[in-house]
């Protein structure tokens, strides 16, 4: 008996949406502790012994019995949509991640451009949730996040070009086997600077501390969130931390070899979530460490320094590939 | 009632933009208390901010005239709640001087050491808030807050083996201190301060090695010397604007003149200036308590014999002003006696308020993230600006 390729993609995708909100919840957990060691405490512990590794799913059910508040001042279709359209593109990045060899909902021939083009889309939401509150603070946090993740998309979609071009496709899994003999990362010069390049611009696209100005508690109390509650509030954050997984996954598949490693081919998908793990743990280590810039600063770091850097990166490994390409031939 | 007399709104060149009005407190994350920042902004941009105070009044100089000079002390506490051994101190000075008490030379050290120790446990709170504040509750700040909590349990730790309190203490008394030293509990301030001293190298590495600590504070929030001696600041706020202005050695007070310590001076005025004239502080209130504990004499705690009932201190018609350099800065008591066993007026100095009063003129034409840095440098405590 075969299902029809409609049905069969659709329980595929529902597996690996489930499979990965539970991964994100865990990674919350994950976060909170390995914070908590860097800030000599414990963590999240009683709940679940040991190590409180029921606390996701106590959060989980904490935020949905909460009151959902709408302020009345908001205007609530952009208000209500706003989650949403934030959580959809922080999902649909994962559709074109294989997890192993044919192992994923859609390995397109076009898979990194589909996932920056959809990791970009995050911005509506974000804005709409801004705009839509009706809060001055929201909407401050609105306009930095505008001028942010333009500012920062670029760089972004740089360094991830930088292994697309060294594999010279832009299908995830023909990156992977691109990196048989030698991950990027370890690429002489231009795999360092693009993976230190893609890191900042990681960072910056996922608001994360010390590029938070978005969020800047301390100054904008929440950013764009303020206003919302309960399962609105859940929702803005899952899609924040898929997000984070998601682009982590992108690194380790653009740099750090995918699901290659020792071993039998089975190990290939655990070898990709460590290597994932790997790159959200660097990324928490610089969250946990830095204080935040400035606004001003964000955006000069991003147009003076980074944009400058990455475009030569490229054109440098343009040029590699170029001279490779008639050696070899 | 607005009062437009008392708005102080400061004009930087206006782009002809839309201007926003953003309420900052009084309930807001980085208000250090309660205190209302109305910003007018033009984008990210300060153009003009209106201070409001006051949240947090509680009758302070009225209670110091319907309680005793026994029973106030332990209430002059609550003014600075960060710094509380500072206002006591204040007070028993101010009411000594009107009275004409010795106070013991033990007793001046207790005090010294109490002070000292007081100054460590507040600036370790300063720096720890401060970091919050650029750093974010989710963030690097979050680290060092952490870090600076850990070390100020520490000193409260002592201050709780010394008085049985850990927040306000009620150790001074009018002719000296209410408690003298535990069995052992010189070793466990060296140890103490030994701890902190090595865990200052730590955050002084975490911090100004930093390339994004430093863009955040230094060039920000500028205080020239003329302003700040124009506003009157004092404190560490004085000290980073290049005037050297310490009570301590301007005015020695309580045997402050036998120890050997260094007064620090910046002269850039910014964020970043009084961050390092805080962290020499440290270290210098550090070596102070480590002479005191050396020197300290033996000897009675107080001049005073021990009292039955809250009204029996009666001091002598007068009136006398008594200042004290507390974390903040200086920090003054102004009483008048009418012979009775109450003050018959009492005025507090303090040094949050004068602090303050310099944000009109530094803030406006920062971005709205600079805004909280500056607050936090000023470090001001809104028990003592309000009272």
């Amino acid at each position: 008996m075969t299902l029809p390729p409609a049905l069969s993609h659709a329980i595929v995708a529902f597996i690996v949406l489930n499979a990965l909100l539970v991964l994100v919840a865990y990674v919350t957990l994950l976060e909170r502790k390995f914070a908590a060691r860097m800030q000599s405490r414990i963590g999240p512990y009683y709940v679940g012994r040991p190590h409180g590794w029921l606390q996701p799913i106590a959060d989980a059910l904490k935020l949905m019995m909460k009151e959902d508040i709408v302020p009345t001042a908001s205007d609530r279709w952009v208000y209500n949509l706003a989650p949403l359209v934030f959580l959809v593109p922080c999902l649909l990045i994962f559709a074109t991640i294989p997890f192993a060899p044919e192992l994923g909902v859609a390995d397109l021939n076009i898979g990194v451009l589909f996932f920056l083009a959809v990791s970009s889309l995050e911005i509506v939401g974000l804005f709409m949730g801004g705009w839509g509150s009706n809060n001055k603070y929201a909407l401050l946090s609105a306009m930095r996040a505008v001028n942010q993740i333009i500012s920062y998309d670029l760089p972004f979609i740089f360094a991830a070009l930088v292994p697309v071009l060294l594999a010279g496709s832009m299908q995830m899994s023909a990156i992977v086997t691109a990196q048989q003999g030698l991950w990027f990362v370890a690429y002489p010069v231009i795999g360092q600077l693009a993976f230190v390049a893609f890191l900042v611009a990681t960072l910056a696209a996922e608001n994360r501390v010390p590029f938070d100005i978005l969020e800047a508690e301390s100054e904008l109390v929440a950013g764009f969130r303020v206003e919302y509650s309960g399962m609105k509030f859940a929702l803005i954050q899952l899609g924040e931390y898929a997000h984070m997984l998601g682009t982590s996954f992108l690194g380790a598949l653009l740099f750090l070899g995918g699901w290659l490693g020792p071993g039998p081919a089975w190990l290939g998908p655990f070898w990709f979530l460590a290597k994932a793990i790997l790159v959200f743990l660097v990324v928490t280590w610089v969250r946990w460490s830095f204080v935040r810039i400035r606004v001003d600063q964000i955006l000069g770091i991003s147009w003076k320094l980074l944009l400058p850097a990455t475009l030569l990166l490229l054109m440098a490994t343009g040029f590699v590939v170029a001279l490779r390409g008639a050696g070899g031939a | 009632m607005p009062d437009t007399l008392t708005k102080q709104v400061v004009e930087v060149g206006y782009g002809g933009n839309e201007r926003l009005m953003m309420n900052m407190g009084p309930q807001h994350p980085s208000s250090h208390g309660v205190f209302r920042m109305i910003l007018t902004l033009e984008g990210e941009t300060v153009v003009a901010v209106d201070a409001v105070i006051g949240y947090l009044h509680r009758c302070h100089e009225k209670l110091g005239e319907t309680l005793t000079y026994v029973q106030y002390p332990s209430i002059a506490s609550k003014t600075d709640y960060v710094a509380a051994m500072t206002s006591e101190l204040a007070y028993v000075s101010a009411v000594e001087t009107i009275a004409k008490v010795e106070v013991p030379k033990r007793a001046q050290y207790l005090r010294v050491i109490a002070a000292e120790l007081q100054r460590i446990a507040s600036h370790c709170l300063w720096l720890g808030t401060w970091c919050l504040d650029m750093g974010g509750a989710l963030g690097g700040g979050a680290t060092v807050f952490l870090y600076c909590i850990r070390e100020r349990e520490m000193v409260l730790d002592r201050f709780e083996e010394l008085t049985g309190a850990r927040l306000l203490y009620g150790f001074h008394q009018i002719g000296g201190t209410r408690y003298d030293l535990p069995p052992g509990w010189d070793t466990k301030v060296r140890e103490t301060v030994d701890f902190i001293e090595a865990r200052l190298d730590e955050y002084e590495a975490m911090l100004e090695e930093n390339t994004f600590f430093r863009v955040r504070t230094q060039g920000v929030g500028v205080i020239s010397r003329e302003l700040a001696q124009a506003v009157g600041v004092s404190g560490p706020l004085i000290r980073g604007s290049g005037v050297s202005y310490d009570v301590r050695r301007a005015e020695p007070y309580s045997s402050y003149g036998d120890f050997d310590f260094v007064v620090p001076v910046e002269t850039a005025g910014d964020c970043y200036a009084r961050y390092r004239v805080r962290m020499v502080e440290f270290r210098q209130s550090i070596r102070i308590v480590r002479q005191a504990l050396d020197g300290l004499p033996e000897g009675p705690i107080s001049s005073r014999p021990g009292v039955k009932s809250v009204g029996q201190v009666r001091v002598p018609k007068g009136e006398g002003y008594a200042r004290v350099e507390g974390a903040r800065g200086e920090v003054g008591c102004y009483i008048v006696s009418d012979g009775g066993p109450k003050a018959y007026r009492m005025k507090w100095r303090g040094a949050s308020f004068s602090n303050l009063a310099v944000l009109p003129h530094i803030v406006p034409g920062h971005k709205v993230a600079d805004v909280v840095a500056i607050m936090g440098s000023v470090d001001p405590v809104f028990g003592e600006v309000d009272r």
